[in-house]
């Protein structure tokens, strides 16, 4: 069984201003789970591109069954057996799953053979999939099945999986799990790209620990404390969020029978969401993306007004509003995209803390802005969040997203909200931006605003919040007190797992 | 005002020759955009084929050599465009604008001893059995070879794109270049080779003008009928089958205004000559219901 299935021997790639790869080797054995860990920019990424024929390494070697491997193109490493989920999915929305699977084998039988391929592997491995739908109606979980049986019907020898976690349920990532050691135990070896070490822990054999391109260590993770992985990862002492009793305030926010319909195609209705939010409160919101998280942020925002009674603000009715009415009212609102929603890409922090800023910051007079004020506020927020840029004149699409996350998150605190919105505050953001957000998010709400969380990383929102409601079908649980919440509670009331079984495959 | 002058017969087979020229131009334009590239050069593509073909077949006395020329000479140019947009990184809508330019121009300065030519004939196919049939005959089955390539190309298209496994590629880069490069298949090259195609056809469709329609060589003699190829493309919603409607119909409402004009009905000639821009945007504007594909003029760059 132990037996080398690939070896990487001093892979090294730069690229201009950056050493993405440096001297990297390490190796995975026939039906291992290896895990490689690191943080977002530490390189992860160009070295599975590596492995796939994407990218082409600068120097060093990899050996694949004890022959030399060097992919030249994807093709080369599927023919090889190297098979790969990719984390923004590679589909195509207006095809249907067959036809997406297709384009990603290189010698596709004909289309009726595949529909039935499809099916028969999506019933082995419980992952159920019809071939003829189409892509763009899929949820998120359906679609990374797309992908990955798009991978099991070439019969890897390796099945690489970026991040493939993040879309899912507790109970969608189990049976993943369940399909992962299945395929192990039948000698497929997969490397398995994640920050989450929760199911690192849970999963994998081994572990490589990727720190600015270089290998830092290597471990394995069911012996190795999830803490000291982390720091391994992030190359420092980590700070968990501070979080100070608080008494119980007044009624910040009340929603009170928001309903709305989809506001377009592949949207997601609000059905009765009923909840207040107390000064001083922390909600969060779970559940898997497209399940209204969209809507209900964009509801609280003013970007689809609603019924005027549906939304309170401190006892006065707010849901017809428009935007920058409720801004003033101490609305504020972060949403999910920092590029192109919370942020304009290609304008300069100075501009886009204007834009949000202007009417509670009084960067305006009589329709003139005034920009040394504007650019005093945004040096504040990159000052007082640790925004690494090298200053307020640099366009958003120049940050990273860590930093441009924190710059927006920023933006909003810094303009003393009454009731703050935030959507997935720390998607795509490395462990140390990510504690820091979530530490402002918390010291807010320890100087008397509300906040809701929505989020989809259940680990954060149990670290933030003091009571969590789950958004499925566009309807609001009840809320219950964070603490004490098991991870089986949460996926109860998420309840997104139905359509799935455990694999059929005996053991 | 003499209704009676006007043939139905007639009418109804001048329609497809009217139609013939723009269907030629849409069909490339679609598979240009299917891949993922908004090329607005048409018009400039179309009048560039309409000279060369004319050139060459002058000059060789043979029609189908011109064709050829022509094809030639609007893929050479969309080449242009290909290599600004695809490899210099360009912005397509301005470099296509830009091409028309250059395309009206460059015609016209090759035309300067071609003025008041007659172009070699180009006989009609009187298909035996089929076109002996009565009204339908004359109709459908009396025309130049052109007229059924057209068809036959769109046809070829159809099954390219919905049968085959290159055009499921060429589907796939149009919709999501980054996740098609992802898995290996390469945007440029596709692309390029879709960029030129589009060029040939709008060259056949310039070079149906100037050889048989008109058929003699006068400048700018495309007048608009690349930027209705690209209309068409669009409210046809990227299908091919639309493409051929949107294209007939077009050619039908021309012809039948012309005869309307030449009868003497007692409407405004102004309206009757955009009677059939507003027939065409209504009938398929009606219709409309695809998306456009997702990479649609977006610029791919591999390393993001």
């Amino acid at each position: 069984m132990s037996e080398t299935l690939l070896t990487l021997d001093g892979l090294t790639k730069a690229y201009p201003g950056v050493v993405a790869n440096k001297d990297v080797s390490f190796s995975i054995e026939r039906g291992e789970i290896h895990a490689l860990l690191g943080e977002n920019g530490a390189g992860k990424s160009t070295l599975v591109k590596s492995i796939y024929g994407l990218v082409k390494p600068d120097s060093g070697t990899m050996t694949l069954n004890g022959v030399p491997f060097a992919p030249g193109e994807p093709g080369d490493a599927r023919k090889a057996g190297v098979a790969m989920v990719f984390q923004h999915f590679s589909l195509f929305d207006a095809m249907s799953v067959a036809e997406n699977i297709v384009l990603g084998m290189d010698n596709p039988p004909s289309p009726r053979a595949i529909a039935g391929e499809v099916r028969r592997v999506s019933h082995l491995y419980g992952l159920p999939l019809d071939p003829d739908r189409i892509v763009g109606d899929l949820s998120a979980g359906e679609r990374q099945r797309v992908e990955i049986i798009r991978c099991l019907l070439q019969d890897p020898k390796l099945l690489i999986m970026d991040e493939p976690t993040s879309v899912l349920t507790p109970q969608e990532v189990d049976i993943l799990f369940l399909t992962l050691r299945k395929l192990a135990a039948e000698g497929t070896s997969i490397l398995y790209i994640s920050h989450k070490l929760g199911e690192i822990a849970a999963l994998c054999d081994n572990a490589t620990v990727l720190r600015l391109g270089q290998v830092v260590a290597t471990c394995d993770p069911r012996q190795t404390a999830p803490r000291e992985m982390a720091e391994l990862m992030v190359g420092t002492v980590l700070q968990s969020p501070v979080r100070t009793a608080r008494p119980e305030g007044p009624i910040r926010l009340a929603l009170k029978g928001l309903s709305a319909p989809a506001p377009q195609r592949f949207g997601t209705a609000l059905k009765d969401v009923t909840i207040t939010v107390r000064a001083g409160e922390v909600l969060g919101i779970g559940g898997v993306a497209g399940n209204g998280q969209d809507e209900l942020i964009a509801a609280l925002s003013g970007e689809m007004p609603v019924a005027s009674a549906m939304v309170e603000l401190d006892g006065t009715p707010i849901g017809a509003d428009a935007v920058n009415a409720r801004r003033a009212a101490g609305l504020l609102c972060a949403p999910e995209e920092r590029l192109g929603h919370a942020a304009a890409p290609d304008m300069t922090l100075t501009e886009n803390a204007l834009l949000t800023g202007v009417r509670r910051k009084h960067l305006e007079q009589r329709g003139f802005l005034r920009w040394p004020a504007a650019t005093a506020f945004a040096k504040e927020i990159i000052e007082a969040f640790d925004v690494r840029t090298p200053g307020p004149g640099n366009t958003a699409r120049s940050l990273s997203g860590g930093n441009l996350q924190k710059f927006v998150i920023g933006r909003e605190i810094m303009q003393n909200p009454s009731v703050l919105v935030v959507n997935q505050p720390t998607w795509g953001v490395d462990a140390s931006a990510a504690a820091a957000i979530r530490q402002a998010l918390l010291t807010l709400a320890d100087e008397g605003a509300a906040v809701i969380v929505i989020s989809q990383d259940l680990d954060e929102l149990m670290e933030v919040s003091d009571r969590f409601c789950a958004l499925t079908d566009g309807r609001l649980s009840p809320a219950r007190p964070a603490r004490g919440l098991s991870v089986e509670d949460i996926g109860m009331m998420l309840g997104g797992a139905h359509d799935l079984e455990v694999a059929h495959v005996a053991t | 005002m003499d209704l009676s002058a006007i043939n139905p017969i007639l009418l109804l087979a001048s329609l497809m020759v009217a139609a013939t020229p723009i269907l030629l131009a849409a069909i490339g334009e679609l598979v240009v955009e299917r891949a993922g590239v908004l090329n607005l050069g048409v018009e400039g593509m179309m009048i560039t084929g309409a000279i060369c073909g004319f050139i060459i077949a002058v000059a060789t006395g043979s029609p189908w050599l011109g064709f050829i020329g022509a094809a030639i000479g609007g893929a050479m140019l969309s080449l242009l465009f290909g290599v600004l947009t695809q490899f210099l990184l360009s912005n397509q809508v301005a470099t296509g604008l830009a091409l028309t330019l250059f395309g009206l121009g460059l015609s016209a300065l090759m035309g300067q001893g071609y003025l008041g030519i007659r172009a070699p004939s180009f006989p009609d196919w009187h298909i035996p059995l089929l076109g002996d049939i009565p009204v339908i005959g004359p109709i459908v089955f009396q025309h130049d070879p052109m007229v059924y390539i057209g068809l036959l190309i769109v046809a070829s298209v159809w099954f390219f794109l919905n049968r085959t496994r290159g055009g499921l590629i060429l589907r796939a880069v149009g919709e999501n270049h980054d996740a098609a490069h992802a898995l290996g298949y390469h945007v440029r090259r596709t692309r390029m080779l879709a960029i030129m195609f589009g060029g040939a056809c709008a060259g056949l469709g310039g070079a149906y003008l100037s050889l048989v329609r008109v058929p003699q060589w006068t400048e700018g003699m495309t007048a608009g009928a690349g930027w209705i190829a690209l209309a068409i493309v669009v409210f046809a919603s990227w299908k091919p089958g639309r493409l051929v409607l949107g294209a007939y119909l077009f050619g039908g409402v021309t012809v039948l205004q012309l005869n309307l004009q030449a009868a003497g009905v007692a409407v405004p000639v102004e309206y009757l000559s955009m009677s059939p821009y507003l027939a065409t945007i209504a009938v398929l504007v009606i219709m409309s219901a695809g998306r456009a594909p997702g990479s649609l003029g977006r610029i791919f760059h591999a390393a993001r």
